[in-house]
């Protein structure tokens, strides 16, 4: 445990009465006080979530553009300064390096927000494909925090903390401003499927920028939220999580992103040929959401059985859901079984699956 | 820290037992697994009439992060189950010592118990 990375507000976390674990190296609050009532209270309120083992990264230079196009699947050509982009960036093979957040700053300047477990992975992989392109590649990974700031009374909030008009940064938009006295780059993104924003800043102005937003948001019902709920929160809105429903041997295209792959958008890219051709078999396998109508957790590698009982698949992610009060998750299986009836083994108790299109529970989000 | 109340008894499993005026025991689990499972999602409790040897798993308990078995702690025939659980498996959490106890026994043995570890040697056992 000696090793483990900590964010500016490891010690905030402590005092907040936080269960400090090991995430992707990190030490991370899993929970403050349940996770199921922090979920909850994001639903209901706001919760605020400390994310700053996320991994950020500036790619600058006059064909920063050309290049990011080359390196993800989605259309970064239709960025403007302002806008933000949600994409896998994938292997030759189809399979995924990683999911990410380009944001556009400028004509030669973006920066992009990557997976916390997959920092040095993607620096690596990036750097090794900017090799023929004037790009120069910065991790800013240890420079920023960020704070998310997420729920139906989230964008108030943070409003009320900061002098620019934040109605105008629709939702995938970014600003830049002040929140509370310290400088951000404003996002009006998140990972829980409610409105709010992520607040990008000096690792410096952590602790001041988190006790600010906790102190004027305790009163509208905002409660720090660990991991725990970003996952469930996640889930539940039918977000994938790197390393579950999209990994090396899961493309975009198994997993139902994709609206994520615009195999038409003008530019080759990494992995193209092999995601054109998964469209044009049709997928062999896909990527389901269900819920069971039972309380008992289904587990990540649990088999997925058929109607005979053989084996046919294997659960990605699986937990409660607080609001539906029912066991959700998500399934790898054959395309072919996807709309056959489909089950687990749980203690020896045989609990069908229902496969629903998520998310799970409506949601708020701009 | 922890909750140990005095006056019942505990297995290094977790559980605990308390001795009731008509010869029956009560069985739940300790503040510590409560505290150490986190947020408790359900509770399968074993069917009234079922006997156990002392050790054999009478149930599991979920929470967000894991399942765990149950441990009888003592032998002995099921007499009550806490039904309440099934829909209400948060009780653990907030009550593990009254409204969250999961079954009551009829110990094979009366004597049993006193084999059990008490709350001194219980603390000591989650250090």
């Amino acid at each position: 445990m000696s090793e483990l990375k900590r964010t500016p507000l490891r010690d905030f976390h402590a005092t907040h009465g936080a269960r400090l674990v090991d995430f992707a190296g990190w030490e991370m609050p899993v929970q403050y006080r349940s996770i199921l009532e922090e979920h909850k209270a994001v639903r209901r309120a706001a919760g605020l979530f400390d994310v700053s083992h996320m991994g950020e990264v500036d790619v600058r230079g006059p064909e920063a553009g050309r290049f990011l196009n080359h390196l993800v699947t989605n259309d970064v050509a239709k960025l403007f300064p302002g806008r933000v982009l949600y994409t896998p960036m994938c292997y030759p093979e189809g399979g995924v390096v990683d999911d990410l957040l380009v944001y556009m700053r400028g004509a030669d300047d973006y920066f992009l927000c990557i997976n916390a477990g997959n920092i040095e992975k993607d620096l690596a992989w990036i750097r090794g494909q900017a090799a023929n392109f004037r790009v120069t590649i910065t991790d800013r990974s240890a420079d920023y925090a960020l704070l998310a700031v997420q729920g139906p009374v989230a964008a108030a909030l943070v409003q009320r903390l900061c002098p620019t008009p934040l109605d105008g940064v629709k939702y995938y938009h970014f600003t830049s401003g002040v929140v509370a006295g310290v400088s951000c780059l404003i996002s009006r993104t998140g990972y829980t499927g409610e409105d709010g924003f992520e607040l990008y800043h000096a690792a410096g102005e952590a602790v001041g920028l988190a006790t600010a937003l906790l102190e004027a948001g305790r009163p509208q019902g905002l409660e720090l939220a660990g991991l725990g709920a970003r996952d469930s929160l996640r889930l539940e809105a039918g977000y994938p999580l790197y390393g579950h429903e999209i990994t090396a041997e899961i493309s975009p295209l198994t997993a139902g992103l994709g609206w994520t792959v615009k195999l038409d958008k003008g530019a080759d890219f990494v992995g193209r040929a092999a995601l054109q051709a998964e469209k044009q078999a049709g997928s062999a396998r896909r990527v389901v959401f269900f819920r069971t109508g039972d309380r008992r957790i289904v587990r990540a590698d649990t088999p997925v059985l058929d109607a005979t009982g053989a084996a046919v698949g294997r659960v990605l992610s699986g937990t409660l859901s607080p609001i539906l009060n029912e066991a959700i998750g998500s399934a790898l299986v054959p395309a072919a079984s996807a709309s056959q009836p489909l089950a687990v083994d749980i203690r020896g108790a045989r609990v069908p699956l229902h496969v629903v299109k998520p998310p799970f529970v409506p949601l708020k989000k701009s | 820290m922890s909750n140990i109340p005095d006056g019942l008894r505990y297995a290094k499993s977790h559980e605990w037992l308390r001795p009731e005026s008509d010869g029956t025991v009560t069985v739940g689990i300790t503040d510590y697994a409560q505290s150490s499972l986190g947020d408790i999602t359900y509770v399968q409790v074993p069917k009234v009439g079922a006997t156990f040897q002392a050790g054999e798993v009478f149930g599991v308990v979920e929470s967000v992060k894991a399942a765990s078995d149950l441990y009888a702690p003592v032998a002995g025939t099921v007499v009550a189950v806490n039904a309440a659980l099934d829909a209400a498996p948060e009780t653990v959490n907030r009550a593990p010592y009254t409204d969250g106890w999961m079954m009551r026994l009829k110990p094979a043995d009366p004597a049993a118990a006193a084999g059990l570890l008490d709350a001194a040697a219980y603390a000591q056992v989650i250090g």
